[in-house]
């Protein structure tokens, strides 16, 4: 037993989490000069937040290697023993190997992406009639709060950090990333977030319920469930700029030879952009959460208007994050677009520059139109104009990427399979998604339609036919890399045409009763917009029941489906020029890249080439020779 | 199986190029895109996306919108035609496993043009929003009159006041305004951001403590629209849902000066104190439909024909003030949440009435009550 919770695992996790539980006490009954009465329950409960994923983390062995080295101890020797994995209990541990990591991000996000799924579906049986039917509004604005909360932070976001993470380093012909103990902490802190935000439905007066956007004063006045928020916020932040670090230090440093900035694949360019926008920005919402933690906690009156407080900065702060995480939801689902189309029209990425260059411009304007999600919070007024000019502009690269997608396509030869249905889908529904934007920065349109039905449509048409529908050809399109299996393709193309149709039913009404005057966020509404609401929730009743396709096809495809060769989509960039799943440390000879990533239509053409023979397994041994080659 | 085969032609550099396809149908694109783009102009404008237009500013917005559909409905028809046709015309039939596209890699032509035009397109747009925006808030010219009306947000009811009403200010739980005369609201928050919207209207704005903010609206027809919370409140917010009540000049000067002569008839909570019984009701009337400024009036929720207020959030008194002794009443204005009606939900009712009613106050407020439901 004791030698169960010395070493790194789950034994020690649990200990080191009870540790946190009772150091924190400890703390609080110090700090109230020793007396057990003056302790408050919510008191304990916050400091507990934050120190016990801490301990959950250094439980799990996240942090054994940096205190040994700090403490001047012997460290581990370099024998790599954390990097792989032979079966399912490897994905339960720190593992450092990038592959396993990407794999455990993926996994982890879409069940968070089913929980929040589910929350939707409760929200859509309350919302199909007027009146009140199965939850009470404390427990709607709690589900509509975590369900935004836990589809941002827990599933788009770090699904694209989870594909990323396992397809860069491939890409660009790197043996790991560069920090691959940072990338385990990373994964770690999201399962933590997760867990926090999902508590709070157990705290007294409910989840929290302010919203994913958490307005002051409302989240500093609000139950105790709030706090959960604002500090699982705080995690996911953290994982998500380690990641961002990972990524841009990865992406600067460890190209293969050859790998010019320009020749890498547009899926390390759109994972770069939306790393330098995640280590700009996030550090904006995780101060706007500490301000609302400390008003809570400690009553520093930020924003209690009566105490001088300012209420419209928490907008300002909370933005200034947020609408670029926008961006950072969806710049990585351009990547993947750019390479499922390539790949499947067996043609070039059309204007592989400008789609470059676009991203960059996306970064830059991404952080000048903020101020749009506040057109009528009674800000200064002037704001207003030069904000929807740059949201407007802001179309124009967008525009650049969907005109040379579509570019790409022309005279190609176009595989119709799952990953390119679904990048088709995004393509259409992505449009239909702009345009609401574009209309959405027109001030005497929006003055009417903000926080209304309209603005629940359209960001739907941009995350989910937008964001989810790249994550869908994203995860189709690497499934026989990451698993070595293929997917069943007559049941993904079932997927994409139910999920098409349903997600369109679904959302598409939802632009007109929004215009008619239907306000988001309400449990109950007027009985004019009944007979729409029925619709939608019925459509959208089908649209779960479709990702319930895809679930089964990716567990029974990744049990017993066919085993994939190498390179099943005769694809050029690097990853695909490996085994499926690649060997543990990517690249038995590092490559030499000679080309662009998709010189389709040249024959003979490739992007990288691998000098010498093949080495058998035994040759390969010690792996670590390998990790030591890539330095040199 | 094709897929296997696909990779080892890659192996052998066997893989080619797909033979030219035929000419493109430009002519035909063309016609199938016009016409795609005319039924999509046509619906988008034929459909009823808005409510009834009961403001001058509602005409402007609306063109607006019809602008911004005829203007988008070309991009949507441009991109899902040409999505289309490429899986017409381009799909990997059978016996074309392993060709490949051309091998072009863009045209600075096309992409100066497709940069260039959304980029005009976008800038035209903007400006004329901006000048929409002008008109839209533009201020009566001076010497033209402009009613001013305060409106103040709490959970989770609207109250309002009219400062500058001729013969002293009147406040109350109902918005009525004059048609054809351009109203300034200036709204305030007391607890949490709420937003001031009128659909009909279209115009809103956020109520932020601390600070005032305003729009103006021209209410041009006669009749009765809804005011909706927009920004979330907390658990009221759905039901923070009130009346505005658009009258002709002469029936709202009459609902004025009625509203300054019941006002003066209780004036002020310090008489409370002394008043009997017959003037208790009448400042337990005021109370009830007008609030004291510091509590919500109880009419912002609650219905009761003999106050004249309409408000749904709260249970209709007319129908379940029968039978109350004064110190249930009592309990049921200052806790609220010990018994909640059927179908209703606790902490919806603000909590601090026990505060922000004097005792006088309370007192002629629970008479009112007693004597209306006796009624």
């Amino acid at each position: 037993m004791i030698a169960h919770l010395r070493a790194p695992g789950w034994y020690r996790a649990a200990f080191y989490i009870a540790l946190a539980l009772g150091l924190s006490w400890l703390l609080l009954w110090s700090a109230n000069g020793f007396s057990a009465s003056d302790v408050s329950g919510i008191g304990w409960v916050q400091v507990s937040l934050i120190s016990a994923p801490l301990f959950f983390l250094g439980g799990l062995g996240a942090f054994d290697y940096w205190i040994y080295w700090a403490s001047g101890r012997p460290t581990r020797p370099e024998d790599h023993s954390a990097h792989g994995a032979t079966s399912w209990k490897d994905y339960l541990r720190i593992n450092t190997d990038h592959k396993v990591i990407g794999i455990q991000y993926v996994v982890t996000s879409f069940f968070f992406m089913f929980i929040g799924g589910l929350m939707a579906m409760l929200m859509r049986a309350e919302l199909a009639a007027p009146g009140r039917q199965f939850v009470d509004p404390s427990a709607y604005n709690g589900l509509f709060s975590v369900h935004a909360s836990i589809l941002i932070f827990l599933f788009i976001i770090p699904v694209f950090a989870g594909l990323a993470n396992y397809v860069i380093p491939l890409m660009i012909g790197a043996p790991d990333m560069a920090f691959p103990r940072l990338n385990a902490v990373s994964f770690w802190l999201l399962p933590a977030a997760g867990t926090i935000m999902m508590l709070s439905f157990f705290a007294p007066g409910g989840s929290f319920a302010s919203g994913w956007t958490a307005y002051a004063p409302l989240s500093t006045t609000a139950p105790d469930g709030q706090v959960f928020f604002t500090i699982g916020v705080q995690f996911a932040g953290a994982s998500s700029i380690a990641t961002a670090l990972n990524f841009l230090v990865t992406i600067i440093t460890m190209r293969a030879p050859g790998m010019s900035f320009f020749r890498m694949p547009l899926l390390v360019w759109a994972n770069f952009s939306t790393s330098l926008l995640v280590v700009i920005a996030t550090p904006f919402v995780a101060a706007s959460q500490f301000f609302v933690l400390l008003d809570r906690a400690l009553g520093f009156n930020f924003f209690d208007a009566a105490q001088g407080g300012d209420v419209l900065m928490y907008q300002h702060v909370f933005w200034f994050y947020s609408h670029p995480a926008v961006y950072i939801m969806m710049l990585p689902g351009f990547g993947i677009i750019s390479e499922v189309l390539a790949v499947k029209s067996r043609k070039p990425v059309f204007g592989y520059r400008m789609m470059a260059f676009s991203l960059l411009a996306i970064v830059i304007l991404g952080f000048t139109v903020w101020a749009h999600h506040m057109f009528v919070s009674g800000m200064q007024s002037w704001i207003r104009v030069p904000m929807m000019v740059t949201t407007a502009i802001i179309a124009v690269p967008t525009g650049i990427k969907i005109f040379s997608w579509l570019a790409t396509m022309w005279r190609g030869v176009l595989k119709l399979d799952t990953p390119m249905l679904f990048a088709l889908g995004f393509l259409t529904m992505f449009v239909l998604g702009g345009i609401s934007g574009v209309m959405l920065s027109m001030l005497p349109f929006v003055i009417h339609v903000s926080d209304t039905y309209f603005i629940v449509a359209h960001i739907h048409y941009v995350l989910f036919g937008g964001s989810l529908f790249t994550i869908y050809a994203g995860v189709y399109y690497w499934f026989p890399k990451m698993t070595g299996r293929m997917y069943n393709e007559k049941l993904g193309k079932l997927h994409f045409w139910t999920t098409f149709f349903f997600f369109n039913v679904t959302f598409a009404p939802m632009h007109l009763i929004g215009v008619q005057g239907m306000p988001r966020r309400v449990a109950d509404y007027s009985e004019q917009f009944a007979n729409w609401n029925m619709a939608i929730s019925i459509a959208s009743f089908f649209l779960g029941l479709s990702t319930l396709i895809f679930l089964y096809n990716m567990v029974a495809s990744w049990r017993g489906g066919k085993r994939a060769t190498g390179n099943p989509w005769n694809a050029l960039t690097l990853e695909w020029q490996v085994s499926s799943p690649p060997p543990v440390f990517n690249f038995d000879r590092i490559p030499t890249v000679v080309g662009g990533p998709y010189e389709y239509g040249v024959p003979g053409a490739v992007h990288g080439v691998f000098e010498g023979v093949e080495t058998t397994a035994e040759e390969r041994q010690p792996a670590g020779a390998v990790a030591s080659t890539a330095k040199e | 199986m094709a897929e296997e085969t696909m990779s080892e032609e890659v192996a052998d550099g066997q893989s080619g190029n797909r033979p030219r396809r035929g000419r493109v149908h430009v002519f035909p694109l063309m016609v199938i895109g016009l016409v795609a783009t005319a039924i999509g102009i046509a619906l988008g404008l034929l459909i009823d996306w808005f409510p009834v237009q009961a403001a001058t500013q509602a005409e402007d917005v609306d063109t607006v919108y019809h602008v911004l559909i005829i203007t988008s409905v070309p991009f949507f028809v441009l991109v899902t035609t040409i999505v289309l046709y490429c899986v017409w015309q381009f799909r990997e039939r059978p016996g074309e496993e392993g060709l490949d596209g051309p091998n072009v890699h863009g045209s600075t032509g096309l992409e100066i043009v497709w940069t260039a035009i959304p980029a005009i397109l976008l800038i035209a747009l903007c400006s004329y929003a901006y000048v929409t925006l002008r008109d839209i808030e533009e201020a009566p010219a001076a010497g033209e009159p402009e009613l001013i009306v305060e409106v103040t947000g709490q959970q989770f009811a609207w109250t309002f006041a009219y400062p500058e009403a001729e013969g002293g200010a009147v406040k109350s739980a109902e918005l009525i305004l004059p048609k054809d005369v351009s109203v300034k609201f200036n709204i305030k928050a007391l607890d949490v951001i709420h937003d001031f919207w009128v659909p009909e209207f279209r115009m809103k704005i956020d109520a932020v403590p601390g600070i005032t903010t305003s729009f103006r609206v021209t209410p041009s027809k006669l009749g009765s629209w809804s005011v909706v919370c927009a920004e979330l409140c907390g658990v009221g917010h759905a039901l923070m849902r009130q009346k505005v009540t658009v009258v002709s000049q002469e029936r709202f000067d009459a609902w004025l000066a009625r509203k300054q002569a019941g006002g003066k008839a209780a004036a002020g909570g310090g008489a409370a104190g002394e008043a009997d019984g017959g003037d208790k009701a009448a400042i337990g009337k005021t109370l009830f439909a007008e609030g004291n400024g510091e509590a919500t009036a109880c009419g912002a929720c609650h219905a009761l024909s003999d106050a004249g207020t309409s408000g749904a959030a709260g249970p209709n008194l007319d129908d379940v003030l029968q039978g109350w002794t004064p110190a249930q009443l009592t309990e049921a204005i200052v806790d609220p949440n010990k018994a909640i009606a059927e179908g209703f939900t606790e902490g919806i009712m603000p909590a601090n009435y026990g505060e922000t009613l004097t005792k006088p106050e309370l007192a002629a407020l629970v008479t009112y009550l007693e004597e209306t439901a006796a009624k």
